[in-house]
This record gives structure tokens, sequence and C-alpha cells, in this order.
């Protein structure tokens, strides 16, 4: 999101619209980055009941992948994960290792 | 028909409330401003206002609730001293941060320690960076009309910022002096309706006010608030010509004082400045060509009218009723002496500090004042930059 001057912002830090949230992208806050094994995931959805973020995408019942706009990294699904299907990967050996 | 009244200067202040009749009032009471609210409570009680008041249980409480009041879309007042005003701190800066044009009397009284309950300016001068108008009130007639103007200078579009509104605790809070009142209707059409341009209680558009904000924006917003005052010179002195033909009264950012040939100019604020002007008057029989050049409006600090009227001075003093510790001298001393600054001609400058914690400072007193500004420019040396008036050695 391109930054805005000081002339095209509303005064007194007002925010004028509602539900906008979604258009600030937290994922760059995250400093361990969940990386989730297809193979091994069964499922079951409990990383998408436990994840605070609403992060795990879902599709007919089946886990797709995970909105890394918004996820900050705490690690919770990886934990509550019964079958290991998810590893916290430090961002930054991630990005050596040529992911996005 | 107006009328003329005999208040002191908090009736003054609670009377004029009653005849804006604001939407909400928060205060809590504190020497010297307490019997503003009191008798503004007598009005509520009696019906005369159909304000909400709300006894808070603390200044900050008081100031909170001002915002919350003028962010849901009404026209919030409050009044408060010294260490009430001390006690809001942090919600003053907020205020004005976000944009909520609150008027706010401050009767002015020394800051403890030790405790003191008299007057000096040590409190408004210590928000003199919170991002407030400030206007300060010679006489109860300057505190009845800059309150009036007060409401309409912080609500204008271009403004949208808090104003205080000071007169000096005791001297003036606590005299009766004569006034004269406009008619109720007056003042209400003259105030008009508040209109909250995004009101908080609009559910059809919920907005939010006060989100964090980091290093991203909070420096565009600051940005924000300097354009703000930028644009308040200009609209005091709009607001000053209307109130004029209401009232017959002229307002502008300062007042002046035989300053047009005047060779000795002081520059004071609050209600020394009449103490000044009788001193004028005597020397001037004496041949003695001395000015006043009173600071109405401290923030903005009308940088461009004041050199205008002092540069052609021989010598100028600055009159401080409260000290900036490990500075210079005095807060105003400070902007006029910087102020000057710019001016080809070079200009001695000198600052006396003066009745702290209410002490009186006498016409002979400002005579000597006068007298020394006399020797500098006969000598072309000053002998102190900063000096004390009425002080014991």
């Amino acid at each position: 999101m391109k930054e805005k001057g000081w002339k095209e912002i509303p005064i007194g830090g007002l925010i004028l619209k509602a539900g906008n949230a979604e258009e600030y992208k937290t994922g760059d806050w995250r400093t361990f980055r969940p990386v989730r094994d297809e193979e091994k995931c069964t499922n079951c959805l409990i990383c998408w009941i436990y994840c605070p973020d609403s992060s795990i995408i879902v599709e007919d019942g089946k886990v797709k992948g995970i909105r890394y706009d918004y996820c900050k990294g705490c690690g919770i699904c990886a934990t509550e994960c019964p079958v290991e299907a998810i590893k916290m990967v430090e961002e930054s050996e991630f990005r050596k290792k040529g992911g996005e | 028909m107006g009328r003329i009244v005999g208040l002191t200067g908090d009736e003054t202040a609670a009377e004029v409330m009653r005849q804006i009749n604001p939407d909400v009032l928060a205060a809590y009471p504190i020497t010297p401003q307490t019997e503003t609210v009191q008798r503004f409570s007598e009005f509520v009680a009696d019906g005369k206002v159909s304000t909400e008041m709300v006894r808070v249980e603390s200044e900050q409480s008081a100031m909170s609730a001002c915002i919350g009041a003028a962010a849901a879309g009404a026209r919030a007042m409050t009044a408060t001293s010294a260490n009430g005003l001390a006690l809001m701190w942090e919600i003053v800066y907020i205020a004005a941060s976000c944009r909520l044009p609150i008027a706010m009397v401050v009767v002015n009284r020394a800051l403890s320690g030790p405790i003191n309950i008299h007057c000096d300016h040590s409190d408004s001068m210590g928000a003199r960076d919170s991002g407030w108008i400030q206007i300060y009130s010679e006489n109860c007639q300057e505190i009845y009309d800059n309150l009036i103007q007060a409401v309409r200078i912080g609500e204008n579009r271009e403004v949208l910022l808090p104003v205080m509104v000071t007169f000096d605790g005791f001297i003036i809070s606590h005299c009766t002096e004569r006034l004269e009142l406009l008619e109720d209707k007056k003042v209400r059409d003259f105030v008009g309706e508040y209109k909250n341009s995004y009101p908080l209680l609009n559910v059809d558009n919920p907005i939010t006010y006060g989100p964090l904000d980091l290093f991203d924006y909070y420096f565009e917003h600051k940005r924000q608030q300097i354009e703000a005052m930028e644009k308040v010179p200009q609209v005091i002195q709009r607001v000053g010509e209307e109130f004029e033909k209401l009232s017959g009264r002229t307002y502008s950012l300062m007042e002046e004082y035989k300053t047009e040939d005047a060779d000795f100019i002081l520059v004071a604020a609050g209600s020394t400045a009449g103490t000044v002007k009788t001193a004028i008057e005597e020397l001037r029989e004496e041949g003695i060509k001395a000015g006043l050049l009173k600071i109405r409006v401290f923030r903005p600090f009308p940088v461009a009218k004041i050199c205008q009227v002092l540069k052609k001075a021989k010598a100028v003093a600055v009159l401080d009723r409260s000290a900036s510790f490990g500075a210079q001298g005095g807060p105003i001393f400070l902007e006029v002496r910087s102020a000057l600054f710019g001016e080809e001609r070079k200009l001695p400058v000198i600052n006396y500090i003066y009745g702290l914690g209410g002490r009186d400072i006498s016409i002979e007193q400002i005579k000597g004042v006068y007298r020394n500004l006399q020797k500098i420019a006969d000598t072309g040396k000053v002998k102190k930059l900063v000096d004390c008036i009425g002080l014991r050695e």
C-alpha cells in the first residue's frame, strides 16, 4: 500500500471507514513462518479453529494454504497440529532458501 | 438590549457559558476556578441551560469526558486551574490531536510546589506546546468576549482545535468588575450550532477516533496540526471583526496601547496589562513615550504582527508571569526575542519574571522597568538580560 501525504489523509488520525483492518497487511510482523506439509496434513481443521487471525485458507472442508499477508507467525497452528504437519521456519532462513 | 452588570471573573465565565449553553460540561472543582463551575451547576439545577453536566472524579476524567462528548458530536466545555490542568495533561494533548474544538476556561494559578493557590501563568504556559489555541484575558469583559469568540475560532472548519481562555486567578477570578453582557439570543446566534463532520454516534457510518498511529502516519498528523495552527490567525481576525459588529468591541491577535510613537514598549499578558496601562498614563505625563503590547493570543504566536509593532521601539521589556527553568528567560520572552532575531536592526529586548505565586506587581515597579529601558537606550548597554521584579534577594 502506497503511504499517503499529510494533505491526503483524514485529520486527527480518524479512520472514516469501518472494517478496513483487512487492508492492513500484518504479515510483515512475522519472524517465524508456518510451513505446511501437505502429505502429512489430515485436514482435521484444528489449525483453522485455533488460528487467531483467520489465516488458514479452507475450501470444501480442506486446508488449501496459509494467508501470509496476515499470518503474524504466532505458531499456534504448529503447536496444535496433532500430526505435526506444520513447522515454524525462521523467515530469514526461508528467504535464504529462495522462498517468496 | 444587552445589560451592564458587576461580576467576578469566575461568575463571568459561568454567565457566558450559560449563554453559550454547551451540550456537555464536565468539570472538577479547583481553586480559583471553583465558583465558575459552582455557579454553572446552579444554572443546570435551575433549568437555565440544557447542558448535560458531568460531575467527574478528577480533571483527567473531565477532559476525557469532553473528548468523548465532542467526538460524539456535542459542544463540550470545561474549566480548571493549575494542578487540575496538570492532572489533565495527557488528555489535553489528545483533545488537540483528535482535532476536537473543546473550549476550556483556565483560571491561571501557580503550579505546586510548594503548594500555592494564587496567580501565575505556570499552568497554561506549561501547556503551550499541547496544540491548544491560547487566549489570555486582561479583565472580566475580555473573559466574556474571548469565550464567545473561542467557540467560533476552535470550531472553524479550517481550524478544528481546542481553545484555552485564561484569566488571572483571584486578581480577576474573584474581583467584581463592570462588564457589558449581550442578549442571550445574540450570543447563541453568534456561536451557532456545533456540527461535527465525523460524529462518533453516526451508526450509519461507523468511524474510529484515536487509533494507533505509528512511524508511518503520526508525523503526517502532526504536520496537519501545524497547518491548522497556521490558519488560526486569519480566523481569529475574521471572528474578531464579526464580534465587533455585534458588541462594538474590537479584538485582534494582540492589543496595542500607545505603541504608535512609543520609544519603550512592554510586552505583557493577563491582568498586569491593565496595571501597565496606568503606568503608561503616568509616564506619558512626564514626557516618556511608553507603550504596551498586550499578548492576547499566545498560541499561535503572532510573530509577524509582533515584529511590526516592536521593531520601531528603542528598547523592549517582556514581562513573564512564569519561569521556564533552565531556559534563557520566560516563555513570552523566548518567543518575542526569537521573533525579533530576523529584524535587520538589533533591538535590545530584556526579560522580567514577576508575580510568581500571586505576588503583586505595582505601578511603581512597572515604571522602574520603563526607566531601565530608557537607561539601556541611552547607554546602549544591557546590564542584566533576565531579571526579577518584586523578589527579595
